[in-house]
């Protein structure tokens, strides 16, 4: 009878399943946002990686290609707020350069939800749980990126 | 060391005799003269591929083969290019891709099968495509263009889409366009990644041969030599026939009825629809059979038409511009007033040269073959953004 409980909860624990999910957040807000979130001991989803870029604006489609290339079911650019860009303009950048992640993201047939810009400041921890909880929710909802074959295989 | 042999015998590098032609002719080496076909052969004949395949230098070469043209002995430089790069490849090293990689991403996801894309988003209004049929228009990575550059340098690359449907309906052709099809994979196949492309053309193939088509009509010559050549060499006969939209317009060209137009014109020859695979006459005649379009040839064409400058989307540096700027200025001083050419990537890296340059010695307007054709049939106007 044990061996049956063991082997029902490991088919419970296969079937949940856990979005692969990165964050490109520039270094002089969102980063900072991170960590002080880590600070306010804010608490919100574990399941995604953030990648610093000296600025969201420097974040081009080929960031976000090659983050969904390499299996990530998400991705989200994560920039200063408009005005407070340490670079004045660059999140503007961010925004043009978004753009065509977003055309592309569309033509190649994945969803459009599973990228997402946001703007959090170095003061807004709190604002930082919310917006990855929001997103890891989402992309659950929508499941495993179709490019994601490899990580499923190694399961 | 077996292995390189059997690679310099392929690309017949033993045959050699340093005669230094292809230096000579190559476009990169006339701006960058740390860069010599002639050494990279001698190179791996004398101490073997594996210092090449850490040479960043060998990553430069255009595949454009202007240096098999001149070449005495028919050494495939450019094939041996692609083995030395296939090992290089094997190894975890790379050239420098340009748009940070974007379009080799976008390529290499292009191969994973359960990839569903939402290409076809261009056909609209009266464009009629049928399911299956007898012909097929191969679009190839125009969709992605549209979106990458559309913007930066103001043209519409799915124009060139458009505008071929809509003269294959002015012919009494419905096409089959395939909604989820792949890159053809010619980049990847010169810069090494053989794998790749085999897959790709597999997931091609394999779609193309589903809906009966006999005929494969393109209006990029990448994707041409892809399918008519790469494909047989490495996957096999295919049972169906390529043709670039220059060589089936050249065939139909009675049949299109076309007003006049009044254009000083001068055709750039792409390095894979020309030197590749033989097309130079074709759009010519095309281009001729419009009423008050005159050509004018530039100093450099047909087999030796200097490249567009980038290939592969790789390694755009300032010899890439230089290349591009000195081909525009000759394309100026031919006397014409638009530049037509037949692949859209020339087009983008002519498009790019032109960008923020403030002399009037390049400013020249460019066209697609399939647009001016298009613009010259009855009840079409030109395409512009």
């Amino acid at each position: 009878m044990a061996k049956k409980t063991i082997s029902s909860k490991r088919k419970t624990a296969k079937k949940k399943y856990v979005p692969n999910i990165v964050v490109f957040a520039c270094n002089w807000c969102s980063y900072a946002g991170a960590d002080n979130a880590g600070v306010n001991r804010v608490q919100y989803s574990p399941n995604f990686r953030v990648i610093r870029t000296m600025c969201s604006g420097r974040v081009t489609p080929a960031f976000v290609l090659k983050a969904f290339k390499l299996g990530a079911d998400g991705v989200m650019v994560s920039g200063c707020h408009f005005g407070d860009c340490h670079y004045i303009f660059g999140n503007y950048k961010a925004v043009e350069q978004f753009e065509k992640t977003k055309a592309l993201v569309k033509t190649l047939g994945l969803d459009e939800r599973r990228i997402r810009l946001e703007w959090v400041s170095a003061a807004e921890g709190a604002r930082w749980g919310n917006v990855i909880d929001e997103f890891v929710a989402e992309v659950s909802t929508l499941g495993p990126s179709p490019l994601n074959h490899k990580r499923r295989r190694r399961r | 060391m077996g292995t390189v042999i059997e690679k310099l015998k392929q690309s017949k590098a033993f045959s050699c005799l340093e005669c230094g032609k292809c230096t000579a002719v190559c476009p990169i080496s006339k701006y960058n003269n740390s860069y010599s076909p002639r050494r990279l052969v001698a190179e791996g004949l004398f101490y073997g591929t594996d210092d090449l395949v850490s040479d960043r230098l060998l990553w430069s070469c255009l595949t454009c083969q202007m240096c098999s043209q001149r070449c005495p002995v028919d050494v495939r430089y450019s094939e041996y290019m692609r083995d030395i790069r296939s090992e290089a490849v094997s190894q975890g090293k790379s050239g420098n891709y340009s748009h940070g990689g974007a379009l080799h991403y976008i390529m290499e996801m292009a191969a994973s099968p359960k990839l569903k894309q939402n290409r076809t988003g261009w056909l609209e209004g009266d464009l009629k495509v049928r399911r299956k049929g007898e012909v097929l228009y191969f679009a190839g990575c125009l969709p992605y263009y549209q979106d990458l550059f559309a913007k930066d340098f103001d043209f519409s690359p799915l124009s060139i889409a458009r505008d071929t449907v809509k003269i294959l309906n002015v012919l009494g052709i419905e096409p089959v366009v395939l909604d989820n099809e792949r890159c053809c994979g010619h980049d990847l196949y010169w810069l090494g990644q053989l794998g790749t492309f085999e897959e790709l053309g597999r997931l091609n193939v394999k779609m193309i041969e589903k809906t009966g088509a006999q005929l494969v009509v393109t209006a990029c010559p990448e994707c041409a030599l892809a399918l008519k050549q790469l494909y047989p060499e490495r996957l096999g006969e295919t049972g169906f026939e390529v043709k670039h939209m220059s060589e089936f317009l050249a065939e139909n060209r009675e049949r299109l009825q076309f007003k006049d137009l009044a254009m000083e014109v001068t055709f750039q020859d792409p390095c894979r629809l020309g030197r590749y695979l033989g097309v130079y006459e074709q759009p010519r005649d095309v281009i001729n059979s419009i009423p008050g379009v005159t050509v004018h040839e530039m100093a450099h064409s047909r087999r030796s038409a200097v490249c567009c400058g980038t290939t592969n989307w790789m390694n755009c540096d300032a010899t890439s511009k230089q290349i591009q700027r000195g081909r525009l200025v000759e394309a100026k001083a031919s006397g014409a007033r638009t530049l037509v050419t037949a692949c859209p990537k020339c087009q983008i890296h002519f498009r790019c040269a032109q960008c923020g340059e403030e002399s009037n010695d390049i400013d020249i307007e460019i066209v697609d073959f399939v647009n001016l054709v298009a613009s010259a049939l009855e009840g079409i106007s030109i395409p512009r953004g």
